[in-house]
């Protein structure tokens, strides 16, 4: 559209994803929760990491989850149009971890795609962090998307606040989470996601020992942040209670040449370093 | 201090005496009457009707030439209040704490994480912030730093996570600090908190958002459900998870690391920001909005100024019901609600909706022939006049200073 900048979001190139299909990657899904009914489905943020995926390796992506394989939500990654899931099969409340480190450390995988967080159990993020440490592989956050891989070393666009990116150059093997920057998940077909197999694998389970010690409950809303009024005296308190609570309006440029007026405004968005 | 008004009894018994020796010097400057040289009393009826400042802080006009007013108000004598110190001379434990610095200064999420650290160190711990690079901060005292540890160095700058780790990994071994303290926030703190509890081996407890004794509750899942467990070593606490200090002076006395930190090579390169395309930048997150309503009336000026600006298009839904612009770049209350730090309206005059759709914007700027209009009141910056003269003026200022910088960097 505009010549100038270097477009960095995906999905905008012609003929993206004909490139880097040799790249063995692995995205691990989860079964998510809808935010409002609270029934399973695919988890917004995995769907995202197969999404890159797709675009990145296309059939050659593998799916990886450890939990039941009897799970109906799976189906929606396979509707996405992939034949195949792999599941390590444990029950709810067991430890994923060591099974995918055992899983991927045999594997020749190049990069490991996942969410930033669970949308159910605990979901403290902590999943591809310690997968990178324990695999000793490197690990980007916020993956947007990935230019491209030479030599065994991947140039990718790292999702910051506020819609920047930042360039980084990162050594494969590693492990690269997703947030809500990188490509919106394409729709998931009934078909495929009927034909799909999902493969189970008779796995050794290692429990989780939060659940014992921490307990899970409906979220309570947070409480309102109080106006705290440090008066001394009366006259403040009735200085602070009567007090307008906004600030009585900014600065108001009436009869000004239009350069005074511009230059106004360019000098608060100078401070305000917004011009780049 | 207040600004209370505060009577001289002495000094208006003196004003009324004559026979006083200071008495002179009590009245006011302006002297009213006096004796003209024929004999004649002559009046100053100017300086009478001035008046003077009253007790009360009222002015007042005496005609009976006996004025009582001494000079000026009195009001007491500002003091600046000093907060009380807190002094903690031999820490029992430390609580670490490693602020964000936005911008090299504290945000309010790392002011709510120091008072939470503050309360769990309570009178024999300190609490010491880690910062890495410059800052630009200087109320730490008030913050509620009690020990402050600088980390510098060429491999700390820009996006080096896996160095940053290494060196609170080098703290951690040196301090052993009680806990540790992070914000959940998408701009570096999660992500180093959790690097952090990986590289350590602890669990940490996640958007934590309340700390009572020994039990954190944090969100978990999709927010749906709260986890409240023991307290942890590593906490990543969410905004406002506790009140920030605001009763205490602190030290903020400067800590050196003993010994060197090691340094390994890291697997990741940072090359640096790249330049976006505001036009492809989420609406709903960008930084930077111009935003234009009925009042525009040369839409291709309008494109022109956010490309020069570099500002993310916006529009008031008469733009998009008239269709000069599209649906999707609707802000308000049945568009998007956005979150810029700076929105600058062109020609909208403020509807409730729109302004519903700016609530959470930082500085407002509007451009509109209209003075009286609601936009003006929520704005920060209002400049009165045409659109179309003001909009030119601007892309000729802003075309200026790009050339400026680049003949500076020639």
């Amino acid at each position: 559209m505009k010549s100038g900048f270097t477009t960095s979001f995906p999905g905008l190139h012609p003929g993206y994803g004909d490139t880097m299909t040799d790249l063995n990657i692995v995205a691990l899904v989860s079964v998510g929760a809808h935010p409002t009914s609270g029934r399973p489905r695919r988890a917004e943020q995995d769907a995202r990491a197969v999404e890159l995926g797709l675009r990145l390796a296309g059939q050659n992506l593998q799916l990886l989850h450890a939990g039941d394989p009897q799970a109906e939500a799976l189906r929606g990654y396979l509707g996405m149009g992939l034949e195949q899931l792999d599941v390590l099969e444990q029950p709810e409340g067991a430890d994923a971890l060591p099974l995918l480190v055992d899983y991927l450390q045999g594997s020749r995988t190049q990069l490991v795609l996942t969410g930033s967080q669970a949308e159910t159990g605990e979901g403290s993020g902590m999943l591809p962090f310690l997968l990178a440490e324990r695999l000793g592989w490197p690990m980007v956050v916020g993956l947007a998307e990935v230019e491209k891989v030479e030599n065994g070393v991947a140039q990718v666009l790292q999702a910051l606040p506020r819609g920047q990116r930042r360039r980084l150059k990162v050594r494969l093997p590693c492990v690269a989470s997703v947030d809500n920057a990188a490509p919106v998940a394409r729709q998931s077909a009934f078909g495929p996601a009927r034909r799909g197999q999902i493969e189970a694998h008779e796995v050794t389970v290692v429990g989780d020992s939060l659940l014992a010690e921490a307990s899970l409950q409906p979220a309570k809303p947070r409480p309102k942040r109080l106006k705290v009024i440090k008066a001394k005296t009366g006259a403040e308190r009735m200085k602070a209670a009567t007090a307008r609570a906004s600030g009585g309006g900014g600065q108001v440029l009436k009869d000004v040449s239009p350069q005074e007026g511009a230059e106004a405004i360019f000098k608060l968005l100078i401070e305000e370093g917004v011009l780049r | 201090m207040s600004d209370i008004i505060r009577r001289d009894p002495r000094a208006e018994w003196i004003a009324r005496n004559r026979l006083h020796p200071l008495h002179a010097a009590m009245q006011s400057q302006n002297q009213t009457s006096w004796m003209g040289p024929n004999g004649i009393i002559r009046k100053n009826p100017h300086a009478i009707a001035a008046g003077f400042i009253g007790p009360a802080g009222l002015k007042r006009i005496d005609r009976s030439g006996a004025q009582q007013g001494t000079a000026g108000k009195r009001s007491s004598a500002s003091v600046e209040v000093q907060l009380s110190l807190h002094v903690v001379e031999q820490p029992a434990f430390h609580i670490c704490v490693v602020p964000d610095m936005v911008g090299g200064r504290l945000s309010s999420h790392d002011k709510d994480l120091l008072g939470l650290a503050r309360k769990l160190a309570g009178e024999s711990g300190a609490v010491l912030a880690v910062l890495f690079g410059e800052d630009k901060e200087n109320a730490f005292d008030t913050a509620g730093v009690d020990r402050l540890l600088r980390i510098a160095g060429d491999a700390f700058d820009g996006y080096a996570p896996e160095a940053r780790v290494l060196a609170l990994s080098a703290v951690e071994s040196q301090l052993a600090p009680r806990y540790w303290l992070l914000p959940d926030s998408r701009t570096g703190g999660g992500e180093l908190g959790r690097r952090l509890a990986a590289k350590l081996g602890e669990r940490p407890a996640t958007r934590v958002w309340q700390v009572a004794g020994e039990q954190a509750i944090g969100r978990a899942g999709s927010g749906q459900q709260d986890i409240q467990r023991a307290l942890p070593r590593l906490i990543l606490a969410a905004a406002e998870c506790a009140e920030p200090v605001s009763e205490t002076r602190h030290e903020a006395r400067t800590l050196e690391l003993g010994e060197r930190i090691a340094h390994s090579l890291s697997r990741i390169e940072d090359l640096g920001p790249v330049a976006v395309d505001p036009a492809q930048i989420p609406m709903a997150e960008a930084e930077f909005i111009l935003s234009g309503g009925n009042g525009v009336k040369d839409w291709k000026l309008f494109h022109q100024a956010a490309i020069a600006l570099g500002a993310t298009e916006g529009a008031s839904r008469v733009a998009v019901d008239d269709g000069f612009m599209p649906r999707n770049r609707q802000v308000g209350a049945t568009g998007t609600w956005v979150t810029a730090r700076v929105y600058l309206a062109v020609g909208i005059s403020g509807a409730i909706q729109h302004l519903q759709g700016i609530g959470a914007c930082d500085k407002v700027v509007a451009i509109n022939m209209d003075p009286g209009c609601d936009m003006i009141k929520r704005a920060d910056l209002s400049v009165i006049g045409d659109s179309a003269a003001i909009l030119n003026a601007l892309i000729e200022r802003v075309a200026a200073w790009r050339q400026e910088g680049k003949r500076d960097a020639a």
